[in-house]
C-alpha cells in the first residue's frame, strides 16, 4: 500500500489526468478510505483554481506610451 | 478545424495581424490591451525584477512587430508572443549573469527546493500534520480576498525561477502542458514535478493565512 506520503507527490498528475491506470486505481482506493489525502487534493484543486482567477496585471502607462512611441518608429521604417 | 468558437477568434486574430501589417495603430492598442499583462507577468515570473520585466516585454514587443510578416498563424498569436517573451527574457537572465541555463534549474530538486510538506508526515509517510480545514474552498472567492490573493502573489513570487515560470503558465494562463515544455524547453516529467512543488508551496502558504496562522 502506498503511504500519504507517496500518495500526496501523486496528486497534482491525478488532478492533470496524466496518471497511469494502475497508480491510478491505488490513488481512488486510498482517497476512499483517507480523508487527510481528499483533502489536501481538494486544497491543491482550490489552489489551482484560484490562481486561474487572477486578474491580469495593468500594463503601466509610461510603459503603454513607450510601446506606441516604439510602434510609429517601426511604422516609418518600414 | 476547431469549434466554431475558436475557429471565430481565429478569423478575428488574422484579421487583427493584417492590421497590424498594414500599419493600423489601433491594431497594436489592441493587441496590447489583449495579451500586454500577461506578457508583463511571464516576463516577471521569470526575470523577477519588476523593472527588468518591463524591459524584456518593451524588447519582446518591438521584436513581434519586426517579426510579424513572418508569423504564419501555425499557432495561436498569443503563444507565439509568449515564445518572444520566454526567449528575451532567458536571454536577460543569461546577460545578467544571474542564471545558470534554465534547463539547469528545473532538475527536480531544483537545487534549492524539496517536497514542501515533507515534515507534515512520520516516518512511514502517515500524517503525523494532516492539512487544516479551510475557511474557503472556492477558488473565485479565494481569488477574490484581497489578502488572500496578496498571499498567493507572495507564495508565487517566493517560489524557486523554475517553478515559478511553471505555475504561472500551467495556472494563472493556463496553457497546456505540452505548450510550456516547448516555451522553456523542459522535458514532461520535469515539466509536472515542478507543477507539483510549485502548488504543493502554494497550497502550503494558503493554508496557513486560511487557517488562521496554525
Ligand atoms: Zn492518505
Amino acid at each position: 500500500m502506498p503511504s500519504c506520503r507517496e500518495i500526496t507527490e501523486l496528486l497534482t498528475d491525478y488532478a492533470e489526468g496524466r496518471l497511469g491506470l494502475v497508480h491510478w486505481l491505488r490513488l481512488q482506493l486510498h482517497l476512499g478510505m483517507c480523508s487527510p489525502c481528499r483533502a489536501y487534493l481538494r486544497q491543491l484543486r482550490a489552489t489551482a483554481g484560484a490562481l486561474g482567477k487572477l486578474p491580469s496585471p495593468e500594463v503601466p502607462a509610461d510603459l503603454q506610451a513607450e510601446l506606441m512611441r516604439r510602434f510609429e518608429g517601426w511604422k516609418d521604417r518600414r | 478545424m476547431g469549434p466554431p468558437a475558436y475557429q471565430g477568434a481565429a478569423a478575428d486574430e488574422r484579421a487583427l495581424v493584417a492590421r497590424l501589417r498594414a500599419g493600423d495603430r489601433q491594431a497594436f492598442a489592441d493587441l496590447i490591451a489583449r495579451h500586454g499583462g500577461s506578457l508583463l507577468r511571464l516576463a516577471t515570473a521569470i526575470v523577477r525584477n519588476r523593472s527588468s520585466a518591463e524591459e524584456v516585454v518593451q524588447e519582446a514587443w518591438l521584436a513581434a512587430l519586426e517579426g510579424i510578416d513572418g508569423f504564419e498563424g501555425r499557432a495561436a498569436l498569443r503563444t507565439w508572443l509568449f515564445q518572444i517573451v520566454a526567449n528575451k527574457a532567458r536571454t536577460r537572465l543569461r546577460r545578467d549573469g544571474r542564471s545558470v541555463p534554465f534547463s539547469a534549474l528545473s532538475s527536480p530538486d531544483d537545487g534549492e527546493d524539496h517536497a514542501p510538506d515533507s515534515d507534515r508526515f512520520d516516518g512511514n509517510g502517515a500524517w503525523k500534520d494532516p492539512p487544516g480545514r479551510w475557511s474557503e474552498e472556492d477558488p473565485e472567492r479565494l481569488a477574490q480576498g484581497v489578502e488572500t490573493r496578496a498571499a498567493i502573489e507572495r507564495a508565487i513570487a517566493d517560489l524557486p525561477a523554475a517553478q515559478r515560470a511553471v505555475i504561472t503558465l500551467r495556472d494563472v494562463e493556463g496553457l497546456e502542458a505540452e505548450e510550456i515544455c516547448s516555451l522553456l524547453d523542459l522535458t514532461v516529467a520535469n515539466q509536472r514535478v515542478l507543477l507539483h512543488r510549485a502548488r504543493a508551496r502554494v497550497r502550503l502558504a494558503l493554508e496557513k493565512h486560511l487557517a488562521g496562522g496554525r
